[in-house]
């Protein structure tokens, strides 16, 4: 019975407040999604480490008029080198082949360029990817090496990219959080007021003071919770259209967003609304309706 | 200052220890209490007792600090200083979460009747057991009863704008009387009424006083007051005056 009274004062007093109601779910609602899409890209680093610190390689790129003999002999050395695990050498030929395939899509690039141009090299996988240094240090200036490259360096940008990414939607989550709140404390004065008459006679006759704050507690973790919704909908719109579909190349490159992540992030998004929103609620009553 | 203090007979002067324990409702000694930005006392160094059933006034000009000791046995406010208990719990010292258990306690009653403007007459009297969690079936029973006691019998579903000011008031006193308090606090219950609807309030409030319901009011109605020869305890700048067993306003 009671739980019926709270609940339909909680809608009431949502509607009788439409207006403050739909901004506070919007603010919260965008609040969360950047909040999401910074959990997701957090994750995403992780993820991309985890996969290429296994896959990751230096690549030692000779000259391309390399003698015979050279090679054999830096194959050699770099299969005795103690921080080595496993080396591959790409003549040419296979590393033209190896340019097609990658560039499939782009005949016009393919056909830009000349089988020639590409340098035979070494791909060199490392026991551990952090002394790649030494090795390129090792290398690098021996006669008939080209160029020796360590792919984490390159990989190090994407990192940068995906770090500043994450930076930004972490403060536009900031930024957009506390708007909404001080919404969600502005809805509670509000809701106070427009109830102080009940409020007062609540508190005269000696409801309980959680009975008293019920009402305007659940409207702030309902609007939140709403808001959390709407955030999850919008990352999950994002999954579909932009990573799955728009932007699909490009995300090919590197281990996919996967659902499993996305999907966790609704009861985390919903769990974070719904208890700041309750407490920013809470210390707002503290201030407006005292015992 | 002169003082008339004809009453001001301790209790347990009149019974012995164990009745007077028994009869003793409510309890002032030496509460002071200042507001903040205000450089006099709003009430010094109260010692009043009151035992179960009795019907006390407290009069005296306005701003003499008669609200205030409403607000104190309301807990509302705290006292500076000075003891205040109300059967035997020691009011000043309660825990915020226990204030609610004791307002039940209590029943109120004001000038300005704080009916629920979207509720009947009945609604607003089922809203004080709704909110303290008394199942709708209590509700059912009692409200009409407490309606027919109050003089309200077959205006249960009237809104309050469909009721004349006594009316209201009745509704007011049913709400206030419906958990059975043990004692009814009225803030100038008659200040909005005409002399004869309030004396109709009064015959109500001195059924209710005649229930065992200690009744304290706050008025300026000398009319009243002359009428009801009931105890009277006036206070004027923050101290009791005068304390007289039948007294009249003065």
């Amino acid at each position: 019975m009671r739980a019926k009274y709270v609940m339909s004062e909680v809608f009431l007093g949502l509607w009788r407040n439409i207006s403050m109601t739909v901004a506070m779910i919007i603010t919260m609602a965008v609040s969360l999604t950047m909040l999401g899409a910074a959990l997701l890209l957090y994750n995403q680093v992780d993820v991309i480490e985890e996969y290429y610190q296994t896959n990751l390689e230096v690549v030692i790129y000779l000259d391309r008029d390399v003698s015979e003999e050279m090679t054999t002999q830096i194959d050699s050395e770099l299969k005795s080198h103690p921080l080595v695990e496993q080396v591959q050498f790409e003549s040419q030929d296979q590393a033209w082949e190896r340019f097609q395939e990658t560039f499939e899509e782009s005949p016009d690039l393919v056909a830009s360029v000349d089988a020639e141009v590409l340098p035979p090299a070494f791909r060199i996988k490392m026991k551990d990817i952090d002394d790649a240094e030494e090795l390129i240090g090792e290398f690098a200036d021996r006669e008939g090496v080209y160029q020796a490259t360590n792919q984490k360096e390159i990989l190090q940008q994407v990192f940068d990219i995906l770090g500043g990414a994450q930076r930004l939607t972490l403060i536009i989550a900031l930024v957009q959080g506390v708007a909404a709140l001080m919404l969600v404390a502005n809805t509670i004065q509000v809701a106070a007021y427009s109830r102080r008459r009940e409020v007062a006679i609540m508190k005269l006759v000696g409801a309980p003071n959680w009975f008293v704050q019920a009402p305007f507690v659940m409207e702030a973790v309902f609007a939140g919770v709403i808001g959390a919704l709407f955030a999850f909908g919008t990352l999950v719109a994002a999954k579909i259209f932009v990573i799955d579909g728009q932007f699909q190349n490009l995300f090919s490159l590197m281990p996919p967003v996967e659902w499993n992540s996305v999907l966790l992030l609704l009861p985390i998004l919903a769990a974070i609304a719904a208890v700041i929103s309750a407490v920013t609620a809470w210390i707002t009553l503290r201030f407006n309706i005292r015992v | 200052m002169p003082r008339y203090a004809t009453h001001v007979l301790e209790p347990l002067e009149r019974a012995g220890p164990q009745a007077a324990r028994l009869r003793l409702v409510i309890q002032l000694e030496g509460v002071t209490k200042h507001y903040p930005r205000s450089n006099r006392p709003s009430v010094e160094d109260i010692n009043v007792y009151i035992d179960k059933g009795e019907f006390v006034f407290f009069i005296g000009p306005t701003g003499a600090g008669k609200s205030t000791i409403i607000k104190l046995l309301l807990r509302e406010e705290v006292p500076d200083k000075g003891k205040i208990r109300v059967a035997e719990k020691d009011v000043a010292k309660l825990r915020r979460w226990k204030v609610p258990a004791y307002r039940r306690t209590i029943g109120c009653v004001f000038q300005d009747f704080r009916l629920l403007p979207n509720r009947t007459a009945a609604e607003n009297v089922a809203f004080a057991l709704e909110v303290i969690g008394k199942p709708r079936s209590v509700a059912r029973r009692v409200v009409p009863e407490v309606l027919e006691l109050v003089g309200l019998g077959g205006k249960e579903h009237r809104y309050p704008h469909e009721l004349s000011g006594g009316e209201q008031q009745r509704v007011a006193v049913a709400r206030a009387f419906v958990n059975r308090p043990l004692m009814l606090l009225a803030d100038e219950p008659t200040g909005n009424l005409d002399p004869d609807t309030s004396i109709e309030i009064m015959r109500l409030l001195d059924r209710i006083s005649r229930t065992g319901t200690t009744i304290v009011m706050v008025t300026h109605d000398s009319n009243i007051v002359n009428q009801m020869r009931r105890r009277v305890i006036e206070i004027e700048n923050g101290q009791i005056v005068r304390d007289q067993a039948r007294g009249v306003y003065g």
